[in-house]
């Protein structure tokens, strides 16, 4: 049998099983591939850190665990970048199944930052129901929208929540999105409307639905998936799982790119012969 | 009147809806505010109809001994137990040790994760077996993926630092790297793209939306033209 028919017949699962050594391999012993801060992602970092110290940021955590190898690490380095400027943060989440990995992600971070408090320096608001109506709610007010935050805490009693009353209490919305409702709602219904800054940090997939909003200036910076996430902690000097995970992204992608290649090969190849 | 009287809410509502984004006085912004809030409870609502609908379609199924009954089986269980659980367990499901707590961590976590990661190894498969340059355009699609997907990890850099910086090929262009191609890709084909959908679709919803508030849009009713 010649190489193409070989090749065209292969079974499925041997590509099933190079992607996953490919994949396994760089997890279990990273190589620290060089990393290059594009400047979408910069932006992103300058945009936060221009901000006034001791702001209250909003921050919109809008996904849930299918996209945790993305999501969590940028949300990781954005809440620490914010708490390590002193900023208080309100945190949201329009995404039913995201509230318990968000929960569980703030709450890694701030045991970074000893002198931080619950209901002080951050809250959970949890999650509403309602989708781009809750945003829309939140513009009459943050605690008519959530009377409760996650841990079932009475929101108009908690110090954090004093002084905010809309949209217009923030100087910023970090949004960290995989999806349906997100950034681009988030652009559409408030950042249009009430005019606040915005940075978002969205899937790999998606990233690039959101480059007109990156060159109009509705977004001040953008992160893309893993990649962007990588990015983000090494222009904040961190090595977070992100980084750990471009190794193993760098082999998948470049085996994906070879897959069709050699794909098409084969069937120029095939087609020749034919002729 | 039984299609009368939703098409005149519809239309009132919606035009009261798009007089509130122009006319900031009470009269209009209060029961606009009142009608957004509605707009939330309902959602609510559809969760818990979501829920008996997921179970009457399966139990159907179950019943009726349709393909795959078994996996409705697990699902009709799966669904009946995490709601009783965190019925229970209410405000309390936060802390650790719970059954609501685990089930999320062990079970959901992990399984919608699994789901995700998946997309790798079908990607592969479809790259090698789907992905076939048979135009011009499908050439310029791939070429641009291939930018693209190599630009946008380390590795792309390392692999036109090779290329372009090795002595067999003198004269290269030390500058061109993949990150910058891929960046050039995004910012400018990709994006003009890109804004063009985004405006011939906002054009779709204005039109729709104004569709359905005259009454000539009528599918949302009962499922008619």
């Amino acid at each position: 049998m010649a190489w193409h028919e070989t090749l065209e017949k292969l079974d499925r699962r041997w590509l099933f099983l190079i992607m996953g050594l490919l994949v396994a391999g760089p997890l279990v012993r990273p190589a620290g591939l060089p990393l290059k801060v594009s400047p979408p992602v910069q932006s992103f970092n300058d945009a936060i850190d221009k901000l006034p110290n001791g702001s209250t940021v909003l921050m919109s955590c809008d996904y849930d665990p299918s996209a945790r190898p993305e999501m969590v690490p940028m949300n990781r380095t954005a809440f620490r970048q914010l708490l390590s400027k002193d900023c208080r943060v309100v945190v949201t989440v329009l995404w039913n199944a995201g509230p318990g990995l968000v929960e569980e992600t703030l709450n890694d971070v701030a045991k970074e930052f000893p002198g931080k408090t619950y209901g002080v320096d951050w809250v959970n608001l949890g999650y509403k129901a309602g989708d781009d109506a809750v945003m829309v709610l939140m513009g009459q007010g943050i605690k008519n929208a959530f009377p409760r935050d996650y841990r079932g805490n009475d929101t108009a009693r908690l110090p954090i929540m004093q002084n905010v009353r809309d949209y217009s209490s923030f100087p910023m919305l970090v949004n960290i999105s995989a999806g349906f409702p997100g950034t681009k709602e988030w652009v559409q219904q408030v950042q249009s409307r009430f005019h606040l800054p915005m940075v978002a940090g969205v899937t790999a997939v998606s990233a690039p639905e959101y480059y007109p909003y990156l060159q109009s200036g509705q977004l001040r910076g953008l992160l893309g998936g893993m990649a962007g996430a990588a990015e983000y902690e090494k222009a904040r000097g961190e090595k977070g799982t992100a980084t750990k995970g471009m190794d193993a992204q760098s082999l998948a992608h470049v085996f994906v790119a070879l897959c069709i290649v050699l794909g098409n090969v084969v069937q120029w190849v095939k087609r020749r012969e034919a002729a | 009147m039984k299609r009368e009287v939703p098409l005149f809410l519809t239309a009132v509502i919606g035009v009261f809806m798009i007089l509130s984004f122009f006319v900031p006085h009470q009269w209009v912004s209060v029961p606009a505010d009142f009608l957004q809030a509605s707009a939330v409870i309902l959602v609510a609502f559809g969760y818990v109809l979501g829920g008996a609908n997921a179970l009457r379609v399966n139990f159907d199924a179950i019943y009726k001994r349709s393909p795959g009954w078994p996996y409705k089986i697990v699902l009709v269980v799966s669904l009946i137990t995490t709601v009783v659980v965190g019925a229970i367990e209410g405000r309390t499901f936060l802390n650790e040790h719970m059954r609501s707590k685990w089930i999320y961590d062990w079970i959901y976590s992990p399984m919608s994760s699994t789901m995700f990661s998946l997309l790798a190894f079908f990607i592969a498969s479809a790259a090698f077996r789907a992905f076939r340059i048979r135009t011009v355009e499908a050439g310029l699609l791939a070429v641009a993926a291939l930018i693209v997907m190599l630009g946008r990890v380390p590795l792309g850099d390392l692999l036109s630092d090779w290329l372009f910086q090795a002595k067999w090929l003198p004269g290269a262009p030390h500058t061109l790297h993949l990150s910058s191609l891929q960046e050039w890709i995004m910012d400018v084909p990709q994006n003009t793209a890109k804004r063009a959908i985004l405006i011939g679709a906002a054009l779709g919803v204005m039109a729709t939306g104004l569709r359905v508030i005259l009454g000539i849009e009528r599918a949302y009713l009962s499922g008619e033209d």
